[in-house]
């Protein structure tokens, strides 16, 4: 909206970036406060997931066995493809950005769509594996009450032990954990669906493509979550 | 086109002032000047104060007598929450920051706007939902866990509409805060005008800077504590609730590890507007500059590993009690360094005692006592007997009210004639400067005494020897009021037509902002600045009350 | 006396260097490494170390993490404040991490203790 309003008002000035916002010097300037701002969000999303981070530890350091036995209930296959996924959708997302600084518009219009469908791919994952929990009765917190079905489907060693009473701790700190990152994916393609538009339209060049640089470090802290939430949720429970 | 789109292309004339340029409500709603969208978040932080004000008057009243003289226990209970509710989350926490600090800051680096304007603009919205949020708590039937909402009572109680409420307006403000934060520390880093280095920023925005720090990185932890303990209400996760498996001890390090550096998001812009005006009414360039500047960052560091001194007798273990005691008292070093600073600057100077200057001079009595209270309250041995005391209510409110609401007056005052481009008038401004001195100290002294003599806070009743102190203290709260409203009063009558006109330095100060038409232009400066030494009064001469002071530069033109 | 006006200098808004085009081949080699060590930490988690694996995996994804933020994010090309922005962020959360882990661990024995002198409820 400032950028019509600003444009009308310098249409005499010596024509500079039609995206140059009116209080800048220049486009370079623009970008640098720009990424400063963002990489300062994004310091504070690491501060909003280091809670969920201290919940894990704390129940972890207080019910070892619990978490053990739990974390057998993931399948670790699931988690490892879909770091996978995230790790492809991070390169695309960061050949995205040098695409637009090279100007190169095929190239980044096809690495942000293969960005956008990498990150459906992680969904529908998630979906499977939230449907199979949430069918067997592996609910979060009071709601948890595994199916005799799931229960045989656990390896030897844990089949053996009875069901621990406070099973559902783990889950409500394993739903809340990949929801919260869940809902972070979701956000992110909502905003590469927005990139998309913008860059069919031919807004992205070597002199503008500050939202194409910030979402993509978005999108990565979005998989930096997912690097520790794989090993801490689905490998050492 | 979208109506904001449409407020905007409306005709603006360039060279205006920003609150005559253009017209209409929409104009205000959806305007990305950093100096309307202050003054919004002026308007609507006054009107937060004047609710929390009322709860206040009614919990006052209620103390009156032993068995209590005015509401239901119950009712009670929920006029002191949302007091201090609405008082934290909606008043003294943005206050300073996001109302006197989004007019000042990009006037003071010599800016046009703040760094993002539409997300400024974004977080003003945000702020305004939480608001709406907290006052439908009201309508919902109320709050009554007292402002830190600890679990199990507030996800169990029958209150559930209510404690859902309150906890999305606090997350809603919590994120405008955050977004408040990335902008003022990202104006500062990239946006100082030419010449202006780190040393040449006012203290204002040294302390706005440490602000931004503790904005960015522990509002996010209040945020996941209060999404945690919506989810825990409504499907019983386990997490904090000890019924199922949770850990309550839990939920007050996540609200402490926000909730007390958010005291530092309080007082340290506080500390930044008396560093500004102790200088400018001392006629003397401040003493000690960098120390003052460094101790508001260090303030921020350590007010990030302090947070369990509000969890001694929580069940906290004695470790933690041991390492968080240590660390708080690290605090008063800081804190200390900056009060000698300031009475250093005086000494000497040319003291000019206007209603700002009035206001820092009580600023320092209240803060040197509220700050050494809080010595006995961070020391382990005297903290546990005095632990939910009235000595605590007392020691917060000299910090929250008499130092935080106290150096707001003294900034809004002081930028008054900046922010509207009227002078206030003096006398009434100095009589309120003093009503609002002596009713602080006659509503909180009795409370400090009392809580030394046992009086539990938080209760409805209370043992009848307590009564002749909270007699007075409830004086004292009348003539707080009464002092409130000769400043309302004062400051709103100079926007009458016949208001006497500010000229654009009235004070002689050498920030950049009062080289700034009063009201400012929209774009801010006609010209862009060049950064200048910000307490450097040698080359400012006064020419006249009505005309103000003149540059050395302006002069010679 | 020094003037009361400064002069203009880098200090303020200064022109930042020209942006940093990361190349193919340091692109694909960061996405290799990453997942050569996503297959490293899930076959370290097959064999048992105990307590190790723990660390072992955090180690692991402390370092993938560093790898995406020094190169996909090009952290490493950028000036130093955004590093200090990431740095104090994660410092900070590590230490909030630490400082509640060590704190319950501690008054779990407490909790223990008094959970003995209660009497168990009637069911």
């Amino acid at each position: 909206m400032s950028g019509d309003a600003a444009r009308e008002a310098r249409a005499d000035a010596a024509a500079p970036s039609p995206y140059l916002a009116h209080h800048f010097p220049s486009m370079a300037a623009q970008l640098e406060t720009s990424k400063l701002g963002l990489w300062l969000f994004l310091g504070s999303e690491v501060l909003f997931f280091s809670g969920l981070f201290t919940a894990y530890g704390v129940f972890r350091a207080n019910h070892w066995a619990l978490f053990h036995y739990a974390h057998h209930f993931l399948d670790w296959r699931m988690g490892a493809l879909n770091t996978v996924v995230l790790v492809s959708s991070s390169l695309t997302a960061a050949w995205s950005v040098r695409s637009a600084q090279l100007g190169d518009r095929r190239g980044l219009l096809r690495n942000l769509a293969l960005t956008l469908v990498l990150a459906s791919v992680f969904l529908v994952v998630k979906y499977f594996e939230y449907s199979h929990k949430l069918h067997n009765g592996v609910g979060w917190g009071a709601a948890c009450h595994p199916s005799a079905e799931i229960l045989a489907s656990l390896p030897d060693a844990a089949r053996a032990l009875p069901v621990p009473r406070d099973l559902g701790v783990f889950f409500s700190v394993y739903y809340v954990m990949t929801g919260l990152h869940g809902i972070h994916v979701l956000v992110g393609m909502g905003l590469y669906l927005w990139l998309l538009t913008r860059a069919s339209r031919g807004h992205f060049g070597a002199g503008y493509y500050v939202p194409v640089d910030a979402v993509a470090l978005y999108w990565h802290l979005v998989d930096l979550i997912w690097i520790f939430l794989f090993p801490l949720l689905y490998l050492i429970g | 086109m979208t109506p904001a789109e449409a407020a905007l292309a409306a005709p603006a004339v360039a060279g205006e002032s920003y609150l005559t340029h253009r017209r209409g409500v929409r104009s205000w709603l959806f305007t990305l000047d950093h100096k309307r969208i202050g003054i919004m978040y002026l308007a609507l932080i006054s009107a937060c104060l004047l609710l929390g004000g009322v709860f206040a008057l009614v919990v006052r009243l209620h103390l009156w007598s032993p068995g209590g003289a005015l509401v239901s226990n119950d009712s009670y209970n929920k006029m002191f929450t949302l007091h201090g509710a609405v008082m934290i989350f909606l008043f003294v926490i943005p206050g300073i920051p996001s109302a006197l600090g989004n007019f000042v800051l990009p006037l003071q680096v010599g800016a046009k706007d703040v760094a993002f304007p539409r997300v400024n603009l974004l977080s003003f919205w945000l702020f305004c939902a939480g608001a709406v949020l907290f006052v439908a708590t009201l309508v919902a039937g109320g709050l009554d866990t007292g402002w830190t909402l600890y679990p199990p009572y507030s996800l169990e109680s029958s209150r559930g509409l209510g404690i859902l409420l309150a906890l999305s307006g606090v997350f809603l403000a919590g994120f405008s805060s955050i977004l408040t934060g990335v902008n003022f520390i990202a104006t500062i880093h990239r946006m100082r005008a030419p010449g202006m280095g780190w040393f040449d920023l006012p203290l204002f925005l040294w302390a706005l800077y440490a602000t931004g720090i503790i904005q960015i990185f522990a509002t996010p932890v209040l945020g996941i504590t209060v999404a945690l303990g919506f989810l825990e209400r409504l499907f019983h996760l386990g997490i904090f609730m000890p019924e199922y498996g949770g850990d309550p001890v839990l939920f007050q390090h996540f609200f402490w590890f926000y909730s007390h550096p958010a005291v530092y998001i309080m007082i340290l812009p506080a500390m930044g507007i008396v560093s500004e005006v102790v200088s400018v009414f001392s006629r003397k360039p401040i003493f000690g500059y960098r120390f003052i500047a460094m101790s508001s960052i260090a303030i921020a560091v350590i007010g990030f590993f302090v947070w369990g001194h509000h969890m001694f007798v929580s069940g906290q273990s004695r470790w933690s009690n041991l390492v968080f005691s240590f660390l708080t008292l690290l605090v008063a070093i800081p804190s200390a360094i900056k009060t000698f600073n300031w009475l250093a600057t005086m000494y000497k100077g040319a003291i000019v005692l206007k209603t700002p200057m009035l206001y820092v001079l009580s600023f320092f009595a209240i803060f040197g006592v509220g700050g050494l209270t809080g010595l006995f309250l961070g020391a382990l041995a005297t903290d546990i007997p005095l632990h939910d005391t009235y000595f605590v209510v007392a020691h917060f409110h000299f910090v929250m009210v008499g130092a935080v609401m106290i150096a707001f007056l003294a900034g809004l005052h002081y930028w008054w004639p900046k922010l509207t481009g009227r002078m206030y008038d003096e006398r009434t401004g100095i009589a309120s400067a003093i009503l609002v001195f002596l009713g602080f100290n006659l509503t909180f002294i009795p409370q400090f005494l009392v809580g030394v003599a046992g009086m539990p806070r938080r209760y409805a009743t209370y043992a009848a020897r307590f009564q002749g102190m909270n007699r007075l203290s409830t004086v004292g709260a009348f003539v707080l009021t009464l002092g409130l409203g000769f400043a309302l009063y004062g400051l709103l009558a100079s926007l009458r037509r016949s208001g006497a006109r500010a000229p654009a330095n009235p004070w002689g100060a050498a920030t950049l902002e009062w080289s700034a038409a009063s009201p400012p232009i929209t774009e801010n400066f006609a010209v862009p600045p060049l950064g200048r030494r910000p307490y450097d009064y040698t080359g400012l001469r006064k020419v006249s009350d009505e005309a103000g002071w003149v540059g050395v530069e302006e002069g010679a033109r | 006396m020094r003037p009361t006006v400064n002069q203009p200098s880098k200090h303020g808004a200064g022109e930042p260097a020209a942006p940093h085009v990361m190349s193919p081949r340091a692109l694909l080699g960061t996405a290799g490494a990453l997942l050569a060590l996503t297959a490293f930490t899930v076959a370290s988690s097959r064999v048992n170390l105990g307590e190790w694996n723990v660390v072992v995996a955090l180690a692991v994804a402390c370092t993938k993490a560093t790898l995406v933020a020094l190169f996909f994010m090009h952290l490493r090309y950028e000036s130093r404040v955004q590093a200090v922005v990431v740095g104090s962020a994660v410092l900070f959360a590590v230490l909030f991490v630490a400082f509640v882990v060590f704190d319950t661990t501690q008054y779990q024995p407490d909790i223990r203790e008094a959970a003995e002198r209660i009497p168990a409820k009637a069911p």
